[in-house]
């Protein structure tokens, strides 16, 4: 995907500058930055314009704010100036007040605070009251619980909100997830320490509940901080749009609108360099465009009178007059947006471990608790003990270690993924990563570069690249910027002209010179690709043939090979045209692949596979891939891919090492392996508790002791996966 | 023992003063850009000292 080059976007930046009391603002997203020394020399270069009085980049979301005085004209100048620097940006009218997602991450971050101080100062009391035992009288050590409940109860209320209220919806809806028992462990463990503390008898568990809400709360943070970067998919999309269109007015002055504004039956004008602001239809003009984030092909497309134009699509050579025929909130970047979004909700259904083990847990927590119980009250115990048995069995049962057991275990491997440049996005994301069945890759971009290279550089002689070159440096074409690429900067033609869809002309050291498709220099081209040749012609001497192709990545072979040794059936995607598909897959060694495939036919075949239980891992890096990437049971996007298709993954690749997905295939399973075995340990300490609850032999000690003991064992056993 | 009686209040308003601290630092946004911060220590700016030589005062 090419980005737009700074002084048409530049033109737009105008139209975000927003008039403050005393300055104007303009809020922009930068791509690169990185590290300190990009801080410095955004806010040093812009600073520098004249009028800017602040720069503040935000390096976690590469953001820039800026205030400046002046002509809003300024603003052109600091995309500008940016671009120089080597960080594109470009402008974005922040949403007013803030998300749901950041709301929900502050309450839970406030919870945890609130959870933290209450936890450590009612264990600076139970402390002093277990290391009394014995020596401390009744009366103080009443007191001592009160003052524990007197901070624990509010906190509790506060901090235990998150859970009491999800696990509540989840009753409503007829369900069980792992915050009923959760929540009413709490509850219990405070509604008896109340109860214990006001006879007297002298055991409070004010300690255990609010403890077990800290835990639990930053294992609730991280998550939720994971899925809000995840969940930025929609919103980023929206910066690609094109923002400005040029409407052509009834008296045929060309007038510059919000593309917001444009209706279906609009003329529409699209100058050379820039993108088709809603879905149309061709009128006058005749040329190559860029299609790759539509279609994900890597050729241009050629557009005539009477064919459609996409949204999205980035117009090459010659100015296109369209009829528009959408909205551009209707047009087919807004509906790739709606698709993504739609495939994100869709996989939210997917029932995590946590969850699965909670349904199973819920009813049998009770059922042990009913019949201790009966079982006491048969045997001829009094109502109260029979009762304080019951709870005990209840909150010995408490799910600590249960609760534990996911996040530990994602939390660590997501730490070893990392060093190996695996970003995971969602906590969920591992689990289903070791459950999948089968592999379908995209091809450009993804498999192989994802960019046109000079194939036969070797026969082409110096001179015949050089004055193709000296004609390519003046083009936008893929084709023009991969003999650049081979033949380096330059001097460039005189008298150069470009035809759109054909070819380069112009004059080097006084020859005319040629450069373009078989049909432009009216060469008889048998065989061979013609949207990846082209020809060049020097004076009237014999043509020559330059041959592109785009070609697989280094490691491309090898994890195909890697992940068809595991079993897994592989198959190939793509919206590129059937030649180029097929000589990749034949190249990888791929039998099943399909060609041409829009984003829509691309979720189809991913819905069919998922329904047939084929499981589909989705890799992927184009802005056409992004639907399919939020489908897919699980998708992997390359670091270098489009941000949508980033956001819209499930794991990014750094670096675009396609091996690494060999290496998190493998922790995916070998976390899945610990996961189960915390579950067993954390069995195991019911099966141990339990019956010492049910006989009535608990005192609090023992069951503050074992529950914290159970956790620490799942959290060891987590740890493991760190060293392996 | 009536040592209690001032300690724990003052544990607890210590812990409170703590807490809130904390939920300042959440309003007033310093947690919205972790990796900058952590970024910008590094940062060679050593310019303002300079204020001294304008005015002739060393």
């Amino acid at each position: 995907m090419a980005p737009l080059d700074g002084a048409s976007q530049g033109f737009d930046a105008v139209a975000f500058v927003r008039a403050g009391e005393d300055a104007k603002h303009l809020d922009l997203a930068v791509e690169n930055a990185r590290c300190a020394a990009c801080i410095a020399k955004i806010e040093d270069g812009v600073k520098r314009l004249p009028g800017v009085k602040s720069v503040r980049l935000n390096l976690s979301t590469g953001r820039v704010a800026v205030t400046f005085e002046g002509p809003d004209d300024t603003a052109v100048s600091i995309i500008r100036t940016l671009d120089q620097l080597g960080y594109p940006a470009s402008p974005y009218t922040p949403e007013p007040g803030e998300s749901p997602r950041d709301r929900e991450e502050k309450r839970l971050l406030r919870a945890l605070a609130v959870a933290g101080f209450a936890s450590a100062n009612v264990m600076l009391l139970s402390i002093s009251v277990w290391a009394g035992e014995g020596e401390m009288d009744l009366a103080t050590k009443t007191l001592m619980h009160w003052l524990s409940g007197l901070i624990a109860l509010p906190a509790v209320a506060y901090a235990g909100w998150p859970f009491f209220e999800s696990g509540g919806k989840s009753l409503k809806s007829g369900g069980v997830n792992m915050d009923v028992p959760i929540s009413l462990a709490v509850l219990l463990a405070c509604g008896l320490s109340i109860y214990e503390t006001a006879m007297g008898h002298g055991a409070a568990y004010f300690d255990a509940a609010v403890m077990l809400l800290f835990f639990l709360l930053i294992g609730r943070w991280l998550d939720v901080r994971l899925r809000a970067k995840a969940g930025q998919a929609a919103r980023d999309l929206a910066a690609l749009q094109a923002r400005v269109a040029h409407r052509i007015d009834a008296d045929g002055a060309v007038k510059a609108v919000p593309a917001g504004e444009v209706k279906p039956g609009d003329l529409l004008l699209v100058p050379p360099g820039e993108r088709v602001p809603a879905d149309a239809e061709v009128i006058e003009g005749e040329g190559p465009v860029d299609a790759s984030l539509v279609t994900g092909e890597s050729a241009p497309q050629t557009l005539k009178p009477g064919s459609d134009a996409y949204s999205g699509m980035v117009n090459l050579s010659a100015p296109l007059t369209l009829r528009a025929k959408a909205a551009s909130q209707d047009s087919l970047l807004a509906e790739i947006a709606r698709l993504v979004e739609a495939g994100e909700q869709s996989r939210s259904r997917y029932v995590q471990y946590a969850d699965r083990a909670a349904r199973a847990y819920v009813p049998a927590v009770f059922a042990m608790s009913g019949l201790t119980l009966g079982g006491w009250l048969i045997f001829g115990a009094a109502p109260h003990d029979a009762v304080m048995n019951a709870i005990a069995v209840l909150i010995i049962t408490c799910p600590c270690a249960m609760a534990l057991v996911v996040p530990a275990v994602q939390v660590v491997a997501c730490g070893r993924l990392y060093k190996h440049g695996v970003l995971v996005k969602s906590g969920d994301a591992l689990e289903r990563l070791a459950l999948i069945r089968s592999v379908v890759f995209d091809k450009t971009g993804t498999l192989t570069e994802g960019r046109a290279k000079l194939a036969n550089a070797d026969q082409i002689d110096a001179e015949s690249l050089e004055a193709a070159a000296r004609l390519a440096r003046a083009s936008r074409h893929p084709l023009s910027r991969a003999v650049v690429e081979a033949a380096g900067d330059g001097p460039v033609a005189d008298e150069l002209s470009e035809t759109g869809g054909g070819g380069l002309s112009g004059t080097v050291e006084g020859r005319s010179v040629r450069f373009g498709s078989a049909a432009f220099l009216s060469v008889n081209a048998d065989g061979g690709d013609a949207a990846q040749e082209a020809w060049l012609q020097i004076g009237e001497e014999a043509p020559v043939r330059f041959v592109f192709e785009d070609a697989l990545r280094a490691d491309a072979a090898g994890t195909v090979a890697g992940l068809r040794d595991q079993g897994l059936p592989c198959e190939l995607l793509s919206g590129d045209r059937e030649g180029p598909v097929a000589h990749a897959a034949h190249a990888l060694g791929l039998t099943t692949w399909r060609s041409g495939l829009k984003p829509q036919e691309k979720i189809a075949h991913i819905e069919r596979m998922k329904a047939d239980g084929e499981a589909p891992l989705m890799v992927g890096d184009g802005v056409n891939d992004a639907p399919a990437l939020a489908t897919a049971h699980v998708s992997v996007s390359l670091g270098s891919g489009a941000e949508i298709s980033r956001s819209a993954a499930d794991l990014v690749i750094q670096g675009d090492r396609l091996s690494s997905i060999l290496e998190a295939l493998r922790i995916s399973r070998e976390a899945k392996a610990r996961v189960m075995e915390n579950f067993a340990l954390a069995n195991i300490y019911n099966i141990i508790a339990v019956p010492l609850a049910v006989f009535g032999l608990v005192t609090p000690l023992v069951a503050a002791i074992c529950m914290s003991a159970s956790s620490i064992v799942v959290m060891l056993n987590a740890l493991r996966l760190a060293r392996s | 023992m009536t040592a209690i009686l001032w300690l724990i209040p003052a544990a607890l308003i210590l812990g409170a003063l703590g807490l809130a601290a904390f939920f300042w630092t959440t309003r007033s946004g310093q947690y919205d850009d972790l990796q900058g911060a952590a970024e910008r220590i590094l940062i060679d700016d050593d310019g303002p000292i300079v204020d001294e030589d304008e005015t002739g005062e060393r």
